[in-house]
């Protein structure tokens, strides 16, 4: 544990992905097998744990600290596993932790109701960093930013000869943990493992932000038009050895979307966007983020969520590989397939007409209904490539709307931005000189934007609720927001689709904030 | 004969804690005639006070920072554990192993005994002399990580996964916050007994604290400045720079730096993450909570008193012991030390 631990720790801060290669690299190269094979699935997702529920780590720790402290430290800290990592009682001297191997192991023949007791064993061995990467393996939630892709970058670097990343994929989905056999295989001491047909993953080709000057340089006459979808970039492979959904990072998700799965009785690898449909029409994106980091999907919620996905590029046709083709041509072959084969549960991306800058412009404006967040512009005579190749495509987001509105309350963040403030409700002038909360906005800020709000809360407070913190009315924010809809769950009556901070004015008086009136007038139209 | 509460001679007052028979304050917010300092931290040693009692670290230390003229028109050094009478106050100092020089205050009126802390820790630190407990009436305690999360590991663990990390990215220099008073020279000592034999290179704004350690005594190894040192020799090298200097380019020498931050603020992901930190490191020169509430507990006070921090778990769990506690409410330290982003160093 105290390698996977310690690698954790590391991975946490790290953003550089070269660093990150680094740190995969020592471990995988340091720790003997299983452990490190074990530690490799936990990353990438390939671990299928009895897990433990927040409220039975809430019991564990109530058991062991005052509760008021506890309520104290928590408010502070803002995660879970990391208060709970650091109040739980210190392990006795020369403790040894349980392996990761032991762990895994041990979870995989521990029935359910005992995996509590069991984690409490294993927490009174470990230090605060291993009592951290515990909690966070058995509540399922590692989230330091490696995807799985990157994992099998720092594995292709292993050996001393390098194998190629292409290669493990090609082998991936045939291998279970602890990988044995794949070390082998990269250290040079074992064959190439036989992937059997098993469909493998692909990396997608990715778009470029299209940014004012590139619009104004770019030869439409060579580009098509699609919208870009607000869902999940995913990857379908299937085929006669078997069928998987990946995302973006080479993610096998297949297990958390058994709907689409079903719907993959075909020989091809497509590409496409997962999304929330109902009768037809777009879900909003917290009802696609409900399906998604599952291990399994229960009935209720694939009847009450139901996935689909809108597909707009073909990478293979049965065996032939398709991506040397220009767009055009892939394109042609996917409406051909799609009408042949027909399959459930998915869509064909429309194309979009390209009829000069202003049309084009007008178009991405004017799109602000649930599931589009602008358009995407693809080169014609683009072959699909693996990364993010330059001039190719492009992805053109809608402006935001914005208002500016005045702080009203605050709260800690949790998780990554625990004990800071930086859940901000934030509101603005009615009629009568009062202030209506017209939102809620936890992101947008930079780093020492939220280290000013933060000081700036503790310093202007004037109340506290609980958790919550209410301010002075004088600090000023420019909030975006990518629509306005009305709401009757809102007392302002408009609720505002992911409202994030813009900027601070700290140079606008609050009495020169908006008026509610202003907001109710961005109103969409016909999405009541 | 029962003694008269600690409050009617030691009153908050808006320049500090008063001590009314003694006519002191000590760390006073504002310039006052009398002051007893406990430490030469910016937020506990304030410029322009008229007589001045502290360790002669301590003076020799708010010399070099706030200027001959601005750290007190009279200094009167006092040598720890020797004691002196004023207005009927027998008062003395005793080590509080926070920085060098840093001391608590001891007083005794009609009886009774209260210490003040001052900011103090109870890891050994090569740097200064370690804390020693002085059994009182009423403690009067700073609570800067007093929530039960922050339990420092022992720094030297820390030195060995900043050692672990300039193994692995030997081509990267290591860039490491420490406050530019006592972190700073701590970190150098630690790296010293851990072997790292190579010159450490510093921000020009560390250099001359450093270099007063050295000559009270404190030997610190070789020592270079940043400006003048070579892409090639700060490959892989350790500088040190104030935290306020992590986020600005102010050197475009260092090789792709790994930016670390030697604070106890780290044992918190969000903070350390707040301060865009790669490689934070838990080294703090405040007590952690073990350490605050062992030490309530051997000063035998049936009373304590809570300066500056997080006043309201201290003071819970103290209560919970059948001690009386309560917090002073001062405003004014840690939150203004600016130079650590909000830390009391």
């Amino acid at each position: 544990m105290k390698p996977f631990a310690a690698l954790l720790e590391r991975l946490a801060f790290t953003q550089a992905r070269g660093a990150k290669l680094a740190l995969l690299q020592r471990y995988f190269a340091a720790t003997p097998d299983p452990d490190r094979g074990f530690g490799l699935a936990a990353l990438t997702g390939g671990l299928r744990l009895a897990t433990a529920r927040p409220a039975q780590i809430r019991a564990l720790i109530a058991a062991r600290t005052d509760p008021e402290l506890f309520a104290l430290a928590y408010d502070y800290v803002g995660d879970l596993a990391e208060t709970v990592a650091l109040m739980w009682p210190a392990a006795d001297e020369g403790a040894a932790p349980p392996g990761l191997a032991e762990v895994i192991a041990a979870l995989e023949r521990t029935p359910r109701e005992a995996v509590p007791g069991q984690l409490a064993a294993w927490l009174d061995r470990c230090d605060a960093s291993e009592r951290l990467a515990l909690l966070k393996l058995i509540t399922g939630g590692l989230r330091v930013g490696v995807s799985a892709r990157l994992a099998k970058v720092a594995l292709a670097g292993l050996g001393a000869g390098g194998v190629a990343v292409e290669a493990i994929e090609e082998v991936w989905h045939a291998l279970t943990p602890p990988y044995g056999a794949l070390f082998a295989w990269l250290e040079g001491r074992g064959e190439r493992p036989d992937p059997a047909g098993a469909p493998s993953f692909r990396p997608p080709m990715l778009a470029h932000p299209l940014e004012a000057d590139d619009f104004a340089r770019l030869d439409l006459a060579a580009y098509r038009a699609e919208w870009k979808w607000d869902g999940v970039r995913v990857q379908l492979a299937a085929g006669p050895g078997g069928r998987a959904l990946f995302s973006r990072g080479a993610e096998d998700i297949s297990a958390a979307f058994p709907d689409i799965v079903a719907a993959m009785g075909f020989a091809a690898v497509l590409d496409g966007e997962l999304l929330v449909v109902r009768e037809g029409m777009v879900a909003p994106f917290a009802d696609l983020q409900q399906r998604l980091n599952r291990k399994a999907a229960p009935a209720r919620l694939l009847a009450s969520h139901p996935a689909a996905v809108q597909l707009y590029d073909m990478l293979f046709d049965g065996e032939e590989d398709l991506r040397a083709l220009p767009f055009d041509a892939r394109r042609a072959r996917l409406e051909a397939w799609f009408a042949r084969a027909r399959p459930a549960r998915m869509g064909l991306s429309p194309l979009l007409p390209v009829a000069g800058r202003a049309a084009l412009a007008a178009l991405r404006d004017g799109a602000r209904e649930a599931g589009i967040e602008g358009l995407m512009l693809k080169r014609a005579d683009s072959p699909y490539l693996a990364g993010r190749p330059k001039g190719l495509w492009w992805k053109w987001k809608r402006a935001p709307l914005t208002i500016d509105a005045v702080l009203l309350y605050a709260q800690h963040g949790h998780g990554k931005r625990g004990g800071l403030y930086s859940d901000y409700t934030f509101g603005l002038w009615r009629e009568d000189g009062t202030l209506v909360p017209v939102g809620k906005a936890y992101s947008g800020f930079t780093d020492a934007e939220l280290t000013f709000l933060d000081r700036w809360i503790r310093t202007h407070t004037v109340a506290r609720f609980g958790p919550v913190r209410e301010v002075e009315k004088t600090l000023v924010l420019e909030v975006a927001f990518d629509a306005a809809q009305r709401s009757t769950r809102h007392k302002s009556g408009v609720a505002l689709r992911f409202p994030r901070i813009s900027r601070i004015r700290t140079d606008k008086p609050a009495n020169e904030a908006d008026r509610l009136d202003t907001l109710l007038g961005l109103i969409g139209p016909g999405k009541d | 004969m029962s003694a008269p509460a600690a409050e009617t001679w030691l009153q908050v007052r808006p320049e500090g804690l008063y001590c009314v028979p003694g006519d002191f304050f000590i760390d006073p917010l504002r310039a006052v005639p009398r002051a007893v300092i406990t430490h030469a931290h910016a937020d506990h040693a304030r410029p322009g006070h008229g007589a001045v009692l502290a360790s002669a670290e301590t003076l020799a230390l708010m010399r070099a920072r706030l200027g001959a003229g601005a750290a007190g028109a009279r200094q009167q050094p006092v040598g720890l554990g020797e004691a002196l009478t004023l207005g009927g106050v027998r008062l003395w100092l005793a080590p509080a192993g926070h920085v060098l020089g840093s001391a608590q205050v001891a007083m005794e009126y009609r009886g009774q005994r209260v210490v003040v802390s001052g900011d103090y820790k109870r890891a050994a630190d090569p740097t200064c002399a370690g804390f020693e407990p002085v059994r009182c009436d009423v403690f009067v305690t700073e609570a800067t990580f007093a929530l039960p999360v922050f339990r420092h590991p022992r720094a030297g663990d820390e030195i060995v996964k900043l050692l672990a990390s300039l193994a692995l990215f030997p081509e990267r220099s290591h860039l490491i916050g420490c406050y530019a008073l006592g972190k700073s020279q701590r970190v150098i000592a630690l790296l010293r007994q851990a072997g790292w034999q190579r010159p450490i290179y510093l921000h020009g704004t560390l250099m001359p604290l450093c270099r007063l350690y050295e000559a009270l005594g404190v030997p610190l190894g070789e020592l270079r400045p940043v400006i003048g040192a070579t892409k090639a020799e700060l490959a892989g090298a350790v500088v040190l720079a104030p935290p306020s200097a992590l986020a600005d380019r102010w050197s475009g020498r260092l090789a792709d730096p790994v930016t670390a931050l030697a604070s106890g603020w780290m044992q918190v992901r969000a903070r350390a993450r707040a301060r865009g930190v790669e490689l934070p490191l838990v080294i703090s020169d405040h007590a952690d909570w073990d350490a605050l509430n062992a030490t309530i507990d051997e000063t035998g006070a049936a009373e304590v008193w809570v300066t500056h921090g997080a006043e309201e778990a201290l003071v819970h769990a103290a209560t919970r012991r059948g001690v009386r506690a309560r917090a002073l409410r001062l405003i004014g330290y840690g939150e203004e030390a600016g130079e650590d982003g909000g830390e009391a160093p």
